[in-house]
């Protein structure tokens, strides 16, 4: 099985007309990705290769029943078309967008906790979902990933995440799902929403976790582990040489004071029982020590 | 982005925040010119975006012309913990009856904002949260509803500030709030927030750290940008558009992804060596992009050796091979440099290195290995140059 989508998700795109979206929506629908509409405020009717474009999400939502929405839209606008998306219903919301502000991430966040709980957010600045052979949505090249299982793989990171899928494949390992939920201060998803749902998962027999610096989001993560959790969990933390008080790319990525350094988080995930590794490449040969164990 | 002091109070300013009267000077008779538009006795204080001014001597007090000159003289290039002094704020001295604190920042644990009030001001305040916890009032502040006037009131009561200084630090307090939201800040603080003698309460510092990505709502932040504090590297990959912190280390490092740029350096130092920079040339770079990042390591003296970590997801081989060979064509590269080249069309990026791979231009099919040979180099060559 897979988290958050699977092969019966329906997705439309929020931006479908724009360069970026075109280009990803697209190529999201050839991995096999069922793009069921595109949305584009004045250019209802239209289509891009075949798929219908609407005005508005409500009128998508209503002509293809989709329930999911990939939100490729500019920093500007990105805040209006996620609220747009939660607002007309649509449970699951993928916004890859990079450079929103933080005041708009704080107050999004919020609104959807407050107003619109049954819809999860995953990102914005991020990579977005793929449950390999099912559905992808996002910006992942869907031919990095091995279809099957049984390892999950959540991560703060997009080039990593590539990284993590590349390195699994190279060593015959499958993936159920592979969610970057982004490196933004305010992630619509955390850690401990996936891990929560890969522990749910009977087909996500390990996960692998890709963390870095900045914040405390990876020493509550350890915390649910080592409580909550019974599949085992591997895990990379990146940016152990980064230096206090410098943005390292990420908007989130950054030690402040003495908190979220990366050896504080390597550690907090060792007590909690997760094999952590020095890189990436040690990350997918501990993956194999530990599916070969499970299975 | 960080304000300097003095463009933090400007920005108070603009939100009604009160501060005291004062001006910018970069040479000694300016200090002078301020000092007296100001009205003695004045301050001349550093600017500079490092704490510990004043135990540095940053922070001086003149009571006329010729203890400004003689201030200014010692302040203005002074080196505080390796920043140096180009330019000072010169204001009016306040008396000062209490110092207090106030604060707004995003708490990322809630994804609340977290407004802070003590009473414990003008000294460092994570020493206060570390011995007198207690002495920080805090409030969790919903975004999707605001600050009010009566969690503003409560904050002020509850960090036990004067009855004299309430009201006066309440309005204050609205109007920091209003500087952190609609000013797009990521912090705002006042430390210390004072009380003077006759009751009026003001902000003494200013601290601002300003939300880049925010910037596009905000022309009017261009003033404070060309006169930010970077080193003459990130100066340079700053105006071509690359992300880009400096480090102290020998091998220059290149990577698409911030993930994978710091995950590159990390690894660097596994195997021995110390990277000089963090380079990220983003998602979908093209060959333009990578010939610049190229130039930019290349003009830095430190660099010994150059490692280019690529992992192709919307990033195509192929263009990073061929900024590889603009950049080897536009400027003669001084370093050797060591590429690792996965993901998207490596196959055909790897083809086009080929035609140009030398004993100072290698590929290695594997980040570690990459990165030893690449450190290998540096040490190499920086063990050549002590002979």
């Amino acid at each position: 099985m897979s988290i958050f989508v699977d092969e019966n998700t329906k997705v439309i795109v929020q931006g479908l007309t724009g360069g970026q979206g075109r280009f990803h929506g697209l190529r999201n629908r050839a991995y096999g990705t069922n793009v069921v509409g595109g949305v584009r405020k004045g250019k209802g009717g239209e289509d891009v290769e075949g798929i219908p474009i609407f005005d508005s999400v409500a009128e998508a939502k209503a002509a293809t029943c989709a329930n999911a929405s990939f939100v490729v839209v500019p920093p500007a606008g990105a805040s209006a078309a996620i609220l747009e998306a939660a607002a007309a219903g649509i449970p699951f919301v993928v916004c890859i967008t990079e450079g929103i502000p933080a005041h708009d991430e704080a107050r999004i966040y919020n609104v959807l906790q407050r107003q619109h709980s049954g819809t999860r957010l995953l990102g914005p600045n991020c990579p977005g979902i793929i449950s390999p052979g099912k559905c992808n949505i996002g910006i992942t090249a869907g031919e990095i990933a091995q279809p099957g299982g049984p390892v999950g793989i959540v991560s703060r990171s997009g080039t990593l995440t590539y990284q993590a899928l590349y390195e699994l494949k190279q060593k015959g390992v499958g993936v159920t799902t592979c969610v970057g939920i982004g490196g933004d201060p305010v992630p619509g998803t955390s850690f401990i929403d996936c891990l929560a749902a890969f522990e749910a998962d009977p087909e996500t027999r390990a996960v692998m976790m890709i963390g870095e610096i900045g914040g405390a989001e990876e020493e509550k993560a350890a915390d649910f582990i080592a409580k909550e959790m019974s599949t085992p969990v591997v895990a990379y933390i990146a940016g152990v040489t980064a230096p206090p008080g410098k943005k390292m790319g990420h908007a989130g990525a950054i030690i402040s004071g003495s908190k979220g350094t990366a050896k504080a988080k390597m550690e907090a995930l060792a007590a909690a029982g997760v094999e952590v590794a020095q890189n990436p490449t040690e990350a997918g040969e501990l993956m194999v020590e530990v599916v070969a164990n499970r299975t | 982005m960080d304000l300097f002091e003095y463009q933090g109070k400007q920005y108070f300013a603009r939100f009604g925040i009160p501060v005291s009267a004062g001006g910018v000077a970069d040479t000694t008779d300016d200090a002078v010119v301020q000092a007296e538009k100001a009205g003695y006795p004045v301050v001349v204080k550093a600017q500079v975006q490092v704490g510990g001014r004043g135990k540095a001597g940053g922070i001086q007090l003149a009571a006329n012309s010729d203890e400004v000159r003689q201030h200014a003289q010692s302040i203005l290039g002074m080196d505080i913990k390796g920043h140096v002094v180009r330019r000072l704020w010169v204001e009016h001295a306040s008396d000062i009856a209490k110092e207090y604190y106030a604060s707004f920042t995003l708490d990322r644990s809630t994804k609340m904002y977290l407004g802070m009030v003590s009473a414990r001001g003008g000294i460092d305040i994570e020493q206060v949260a570390e011995e007198d916890p207690g002495a920080i009032a805090r409030l969790q502040i919903d975004p999707s509803s605001g600050l009010t006037r009566d969690q503003a009131r409560w904050l002020v009561d509850e960090a036990g500030l004067d009855v004299e200084a309430r009201d006066g630090a309440v309005d204050s307090l609205l109007k920091l709030y209003d500087c952190y939201v609609e000013g797009d800040a990521d912090l705002v603080e006042i430390n210390p927030l004072i009380l003077t003698p006759d009751g009026r309460v003001h902000a003494l510092d200013a601290k601002v750290t300003l939300d880049d990505n925010a910037s596009f709502r905000h022309p009017e932040w261009d003033e404070f940008r060309d006169i930010d504090e970077f080193d003459e590297r990130e100066r340079l990959a700053k105006s071509k558009g690359l992300q880009y912190v400096g480090l102290e280390g020998s091998v220059g490092v290149i990577a698409n992804g911030a993930g994978l740029a710091m995950s590159t350096c990390d690894v660097v130092n596994q195997v021995g060596g110390t990277p000089a920079n963090f380079l990220d040339i983003g998602g979908g770079a093209s060959a333009e992009v990578m010939a610049n990042a190229l130039e930019v390591i290349n003009a830095d003296a430190s660099v010994k050796a150059i490692f280019i970590n690529i992992f192709g997801g919307i990033t195509r081989g192929e263009e990073v091979a061929n900024g590889i060979v603009t950049a080897l064509g536009r400027v003669k590269i001084e370093s050797p440099m060591v590429i690792r080249l996965d993901g998207t069309n490596a196959e055909e990026g790897r083809a086009i290195l080929k035609q140009v791979e030398s004993d100072e231009v290698l590929s290695r099919p594997t980040m570690l290995e990459a990165a030893r040979t690449a450190v290998g180099l540096a040490a190499q060559r920086a063990g050549g140059a002590v002979k």
